[in-house]
């Protein structure tokens, strides 16, 4: 027990399109949030995870920035970058921070303002997750290797493009009940197959938003988080792989081995095993991404990870909720911080919000088109 | 795209020039300097001949800032003849032509022009298979 790491606070800012908030007001005000939730107010390091700060708004250093601004003092602090994964990644240097005995409290913060540039310098930035010098030079955006996998997918198991829209709409589904959702409203399977075409095969409505956002989580240990609370959240797996940079260069173009590689880490930590989970966040940026994670994380067989969707299982009440609050399409994706959302999201959850019962819960954040993914598992420490 | 690394991968662009690992033979596009297969460091210039096989494609409607200019365009993965698998722009192709399995050959194109820096910076493309009759 006194080994184990938990999380003990909790902020997640409102996501969407702030024009009157910069990246530092969006970072200080998830973790005050956070200060708040836990009951401290100090803390021994800060992680912040972050994807592309200097080309989104060209600023770097934001450790020492938001160290700065939101008053914690001449802590350590650092930035973690893994593309979309950053957040994910953050975290686990966190845990480590806390878990080596080098800090009694630690500060995890993922944050990007994305919405400074116009959409098409967006695109661009985004595309700076791959290989720049032979995928993006040559046009390839990053919804269209999202595309080219997805294409790729439906030829090789024979699923129509129908059959992964319904991931948008489950996602939605859980957003009017998330207070930071962007989007909180429900939407149709027919709105999600009409909607314009990016990327042939994928429409808008595959496609999480672009926007901004912060999310706060702190960390202790186990026995420190007891004086707090009875039933504290335990960080009881991570898992974090790498993949071929390129999507080019993977000998199979429709499994995200990094996520088959540290979802095994996380349940070999954890001594758990898929069935156990009860709920999951998954990095849904784009529909496809579902599909390969619930089935490249063991819970379906290859070419069936839209089954359970289809059979209506991943809604709440179903064997296997999925992103509760929204996920990345109905929250939103500020990049760098989607992984402390949905670890944030997963304490709320296993805390208990009232809708699912739920003991065990991980999540997974993917950083470009799988070129880097982690995997945590969290469970209730009652 | 700045003018020195636009300069510096010239060669392997406008070559197909990839590598090959001189101990257990595994092909690479792009170049690898580490062999993937078996972490060898021996390796030398592979010249690719250019033909191969759609893998998965599609067309883009929301490019990145420096390709606008371009739309409208396809993009596919193309494992070529050698085996390694390439993403490449599809030219010479309407876009409802394309499909998996189709055979396509690498043409020397422009792939963008207005940039910052006003460089023409040019690479391959591939396009289906032309078959040539001579008088």
């Amino acid at each position: 027990m006194e080994d184990n790491v938990a999380v003990i606070g909790v902020g997640l800012g409102k996501v969407g399109e702030h024009w009157e908030k910069s990246l530092r007001d969006l970072a200080i005000e998830s973790i005050w949030m956070a200060f708040e939730d836990s009951g401290i107010d100090k803390v021994d390091a800060l992680y912040v995870g972050n994807m592309s700060s200097g080309q989104f708004i060209e600023q770097e250093h934001l450790g020492a920035l938001i160290a700065d601004f939101a008053g914690l003092g001449p802590i350590p602090a650092v930035k973690v970058e893994a593309a979309c994964g950053s957040g994910g990644a953050a975290f686990i240097e966190g845990y480590m921070g806390v878990k080596s005995g080098m800090y009694d409290y630690v500060l995890v913060t993922g944050v990007e303002k994305m919405t400074d540039v116009l959409p098409s310098k967006t695109t661009s930035i985004l595309a700076n997750a791959s290989d720049r010098d032979y995928e993006a030079f040559n046009g390839v955006s990053f919804v269209a290797l999202n595309a080219l996998v997805m294409r790729r997918y439906m030829h090789e198991f024979n699923v129509k493009r129908e059959e992964l829209s319904i991931f948008p709409v489950i996602s939605h589904k859980n957003a009017p009940f998330s207070k930071h959702a962007m989007y909180r409203k429900e939407i149709t399977l027919e709105s999600v197959v009409n909607s314009p075409i990016i990327a042939d095969p994928l429409t808008l409505m595959d496609c999480a938003p672009i926007c901004d956002g912060a999310a706060s989580v702190i960390l202790c240990s186990e026995k420190k988080a007891r004086e707090f609370t009875d039933t504290p959240i335990i960080v009881s797996g991570l898992g974090l792989a790498t993949d071929t940079l390129g999507v080019h260069d993977r000998s199979q173009m429709t499994t995200l081995s990094a996520a088959v590689d540290a979802s095994k880490k996380a349940y070999k930590m954890s001594g758990l095993s898929p069935k156990d989970m009860d709920i999951l966040e998954i990095h849904d940026a784009f529909s496809i991404m579902s599909a390969l994670s619930i089935e490249d994380m063991g819970f379906a067989k290859k070419g069936e990870g839209t089954k359970m969707a289809l059979e209506g299982q991943h809604y709440i009440g179903g064997d296997l909720p999925i992103n509760l609050y929204g996920g990345l399409k109905a929250r939103g994706h500020p990049v760098g911080a989607t992984g402390v959302y949905q670890i944030g999201e997963l304490v709320y959850s296993l805390r208990g919000d009232g809708r699912v019962d739920a003991e065990r819960g991980l999540a997974e954040n993917i950083g470009g088109s799988g070129a880097t993914i982690s995997v945590c598992i969290l469970e209730r420490g009652d | 795209m700045d003018v020195p690394r636009h300069w510096r991968e010239q060669i392997k662009r406008y070559r197909l020039m990839g590598s090959k690992c001189r101990d257990c033979g595994k092909l690479s596009y792009p170049y690898r300097t580490v062999c993937p297969k078996c972490r060898s460091r021996n390796y030398e210039d592979y010249q690719f001949i250019g033909r191969g096989k759609i893998l998965t494609f599609t067309n883009i409607n929301s490019p990145p800032k420096e390709h606008k200019y371009n739309l409208p365009y396809a993009v596919a993965l193309v494992e070529l003849m050698e085996g390694p698998v390439i993403t490449a722009q599809i030219t010479d192709a309407r876009a409802e032509e394309l499909e998996i399995g189709m055979e396509v050959e690498m043409v020397t194109r422009k792939i963008m022009e207005y940039n910052d820096d006003g460089i023409i910076c040019y690479g391959y493309k591939f396009r289906p298979i032309v078959e040539y009759s001579h008088p």
